[in-house]
């Protein structure tokens, strides 16, 4: 097991500094410039140059990129274009507020998602699958910033239970888990696990459905193991799959929320980078993706790790 | 794409289903909550930024400038008045020398006065890198605002001296843009401006208690303010970037904001049809084509246009903007002090625009064919992509084919930089940019001048014409405020006269409330006085 985490850990490397090559070069190849957020649209071209020297935009890329990268390595992401303020203060307070929100999401969605999926696979074919099915397929279709419009509509002006936008009365810096803040939560969490709940119910389904019409399944039975037995079995089979697929829909909410925050107003990292890259703030935008990145590829390790220890085939491959 | 489809999606749902909402809850106690347009609160140092809404909530609300504009009345045209300078004046023998004489009994935030030697170390912060309080970031904001501004001294603690480079009448123009910081405050704070943004000092009608960056800021009135009609009567006014139109207006709606900046025209049937009050009002704002007169563009014919100019139905697309526009006559509108009596009547006459596209050699068997770039979205803009296929659609009319060249905002303002000149703008003939034109230099001056064309300044179209110029120096060199006022009027004259822009409509800056907000007065200006404001509890 030591030996493979170490070899996963040494994979996560190249992939991190890959990420970071590709992400700075993304935002340097767009069209537009970072100056625009700063400067008045109709400040000299001497003031841009100079300004432009300042933050060190007139450097050759490799260079930007080299020093960049060290500072990150570092832990310094450097500061904000637009705010001044330092990218890593930026990110991290956006990041915990998406986390919240992921978290919440993944709470009400994987439970659900695995429920409906596993009896959906169980009852196959019959009414109640075709049901999950159809649930299924309308929250992997229904577009979910759609939805979360018509949330707010039906929620927050037509009856005036929940709050619209924001992390709680007095911003997210004073976020505490009682329900003038949890309030805030609810409408961007649910709008948020529809789409996992469709994609874990889903998965689940044809895992399970798969799994039961295995041959061992049959040999189970024959051999006389009692139902429950049986279903532990399969749930073992499923686990591993079902894992990653819930590992990876975690990451997607992380780092895919953007619409979801721009409906809501919520002050995470979708909405950090929405900003971002309106203004082309370049630190800004290069040290949310590399943060994202990170956790997302951070996430898969972990996947990966946990699958290997529930299913030793894995980790002899 | 995806944010495009949500904004079309959302502007549909809310108009149709608020409609049918009921009542409204609020919980303000003297308390205003304000949805901005911005992504972020502006910096709070002192020179704001995200451009005229970081002055309005940031800037004349914290802070004083020498010179201010008049925002108390809603039908006149707003103009200079004293701030923090309580007089001005330039020397007759040497026209580049002023005197202000600064108002005596004022503090700031944190209790120190306010002397010439404050406005001196101000002008360093922004002018000089070499002082210890140069901030860069004000700097990026302000230095820009104030060319004429060669050097600064204190005669005593309240009388200051302003040398410019070349005698220029715009110089108060300039100085209404300047924001004073306190330089005991920031002393106070280890001579660090970040420090500074978290609590900073200005001598303004409002104080900032604090602010969570992109979330929110907190502003409590300021009662030891100098001008005592200008001490705020709210208990707080809470400021929150919500960037996004549909989460401002569900956010009003569902009684989390009072008062939203520019809702979506689209979404006022279903405010007004709420309770909601929806104020606007006209101010120096305009939606133009800005022309190349490259040698090679077909804008150099007055007869195009003038024809290009009588082929828009304005008064459709104020319809299509939900009333929300003014009509252009002119470059400015029709309500400025500067406007002037132009001859050239701007209205929607499409046989007078055909005769003069006939007469310059086009025709149904010769369309005339045009290459324009606009942009999708943007600070200002209002409905670009809607309001240019109309214009597309007007002037094809009457037999003038245009072809878009669509850029993102941020690259378009790189485009008006570089100029009509530029390889990059891919010879487009005009360029779709919304002006700020509230003073002489950014309202005239600045997109026709000879010494400001692009990439060196902004004269995007890279025109020259030596009577235009006279006008611009006789501006500059009017120091009597009514007999510059003349002249800027022959200047606008001009302006419509030749036809000099494709000149659309104006903005109205639609500000949707809550009924409960009272006492607010909408000035022709971008900036806006919220002193006056109460709230029913």
């Amino acid at each position: 097991m030591f030996t493979y985490l170490v070899r996963r850990l040494i994979y996560v490397l190249p992939v991190a500094v890959g990420v970071s090559i590709i992400c700075f070069l993304l935002v340097h190849i767009a069209p537009g410039d970072p100056l625009t957020a700063i400067m008045p649209v109709d400040a000299t071209a001497e003031e841009q140059a100079a300004m432009r020297s300042a933050y060190g935009l007139d450097k050759p890329l490799p260079v930007q990129y080299a020093i960049w990268i060290g500072k990150a390595a570092m832990g310094d992401l450097g500061k904000s274009i637009a705010t001044g303020r330092p990218v890593a203060d930026e990110v991290f307070t956006a990041v915990r507020n998406s986390l919240l929100l992921a978290f919440s999401a993944s709470v009400i969605a994987f439970p659900i998602g695995l429920f409906l999926g596993f009896l959906a696979g169980y009852f196959r074919d019959t009414i109640f699958d075709r049901l999950v099915t159809a649930i299924a397929i309308t929250g992997v279709s229904v577009p979910n910033y759609w939805l979360g419009i018509v949330l707010v509509i039906i929620f927050s002006v037509q009856l005036g239970w929940l709050p619209s936008m924001g992390a709680g009365p007095g911003g997210s810096g004073e976020w505490t888990w009682d329900y003038a803040h949890v309030r805030h939560l609810i409408l961007p969490a649910v709008t948020l696990a529809v789409v996992p709940i469709g994609i874990v119910a889903r998965t689940v389904r044809a895992l399970v459905g798969d799994i039961f019409s295995m041959d061992f399944v049959q040999a189970l039975y024959a051999k006389g193991l009692r139902h429950g037995d049986v279903l532990r079995h399969v749930v073992r089979n499923a686990a591993p799959t079902a894992l990653s697929v819930m590992g990876l829909q975690l990451g997607y909410l992380l780092g895919g929320s953007i619409l979801i925050e721009t409906v809501f107003n919520w002050p995470g990292s979708g909405f950090l980078l929405s900003n971002a890259i309106f203004q082309r703030d370049l630190p800004l935008l290069q040290g949310t993706i590399l943060i994202l990145s990170l956790f997302f590829v951070g996430m898969n390790l972990i996947v990966d790790v946990a699958q290997a220890a529930i299913d030793p085939r894995i980790k002899r491959s | 794409m995806a944010l495009k489809r949500l904004k079309g999606a959302a502007l549909a749902a809310l108009s149709v289903a608020v409609l049918a909402s009921g009542s409204v809850q609020g919980w303000a106690a003297g308390t205003l909550r304000v949805g901005m347009t911005a992504a972020d609160i502006p910096l709070t140092t002192g020179q704001t930024d995200q451009g005229g809404e970081g002055m309005r909530f940031m800037g004349y609300t914290v802070y004083d400038s020498l010179i201010e504009w008049d925002l108390t009345s809603a039908d006149k045209a707003s103009v200079l008045i004293p701030g923090l300078a309580t007089e001005w004046s330039v020397d007759p023998d040497d026209q580049t020398k002023w005197t202000l004489k600064i108002r005596e009994g004022v503090t700031f935030h944190d209790g120190s006065p306010f002397t010439a030697q404050d406005a001196v170390w101000n002008f360093e912060k922004l002018l000089n890198p070499d002082s210890e309080q140069y901030d860069p970031r004000q700097s990026a904001q302000g230095k820009s605002r104030i060319p004429a501004v060669a050097s600064y001294k204190a005669l005593d603690d309240y009388t200051l001296e302003i040398t410019t480079t070349t005698p220029d009448a715009t110089l108060p123009y300039q100085l209404a843009w300047i924001l004073m910081s306190s330089k005991a405050n920031w002393e106070a704070k280890g001579k660090n401006w970040e420090e500074v943004a978290k609590d900073p000092s200005g001598t303004g009608p409002w104080k900032l208690t604090g602010f969570v960056p992109r979330e929110r800021a907190e502003l409590v009135p300021n009662t030891a303010y100098w001008d005592e009609t200008r001490i705020p009567k709210l208990d707080k006014m809470i400021l929150m970037p919500l960037p996004e139109p549909n989460a401002r207006t569900a956010a009003l709606l569902s009684g989390q904001v009072d008062w939203i900046e520019a809702p979506a025209p689209d979404t006022i049937p279903a405010l007004t049809g709420n309770g909601f009050e929806v104020v606007s009002n006209a101010y120096p704002h305009n939606w133009t084509w800005h022309l190349s007169r490259l040698d090679d563009s077909p804008w150099n014919d007055i007869r195009v246009r003038k024809a290009a100019n009588l082929a828009i139905d304005r008064e459709g697309l104020k319809q299509l903007l939900g009333g929300l526009a003014v009509p252009a006559k002119g470059f400015l509108p029709p309500s400025s002090q500067w406007f002037g009596n132009p001859t050239f009547d701007v209205k929607y006459d499409p046989e007078a625009a055909k005769a003069l596209l006939a007469e310059a050699g086009y025709g149904p068997d010769k369309p005339l064919k045009v290459k324009a770039l606009i942009s999708p979205s943007g600070s200002g803009q209002m409905l670009p992509l809607p309001m240019n296929e109309y214009v597309q659609q007007s002037l094809a009319e009457v037999g003038i084919e245009v072809e878009f060249m669509v850029v993102e905002w941020n690259q378009m303002i790189n485009l008006w930089r570089a100029g009509a000149a530029d390889p990059s703008v891919d010879g487009s003939q005009s360029i779709n940019f919304t002006y700020f034109i509230q003073d002489p230099f950014t309202g005239l001056i600045r997109h026709l001048s000879c010494d400001l064309i692009a990439p060196n300044g902004t004269n995007w179209g890279h025109y020259c014409d030596e009577e235009m110029q006279d006008l611009f120096n006789q501006i500059k060199t009017t120091f009597d405020p009514e007999a510059q006022d003349a002249v800027l009027r022959k200047t606008h004259e001009k302006f419509v006269n030749e036809a000099l822009f494709l000149m659309v409509t104006h903005d109205v800056a639609p500000r949707a409330m809550s009924p409960k907000v009272d006492g607010f007065v909408q000035a022709q200006n971008w900036y806006q006085n919220f002193s006056g404001i109460t709230i029913e509890e």
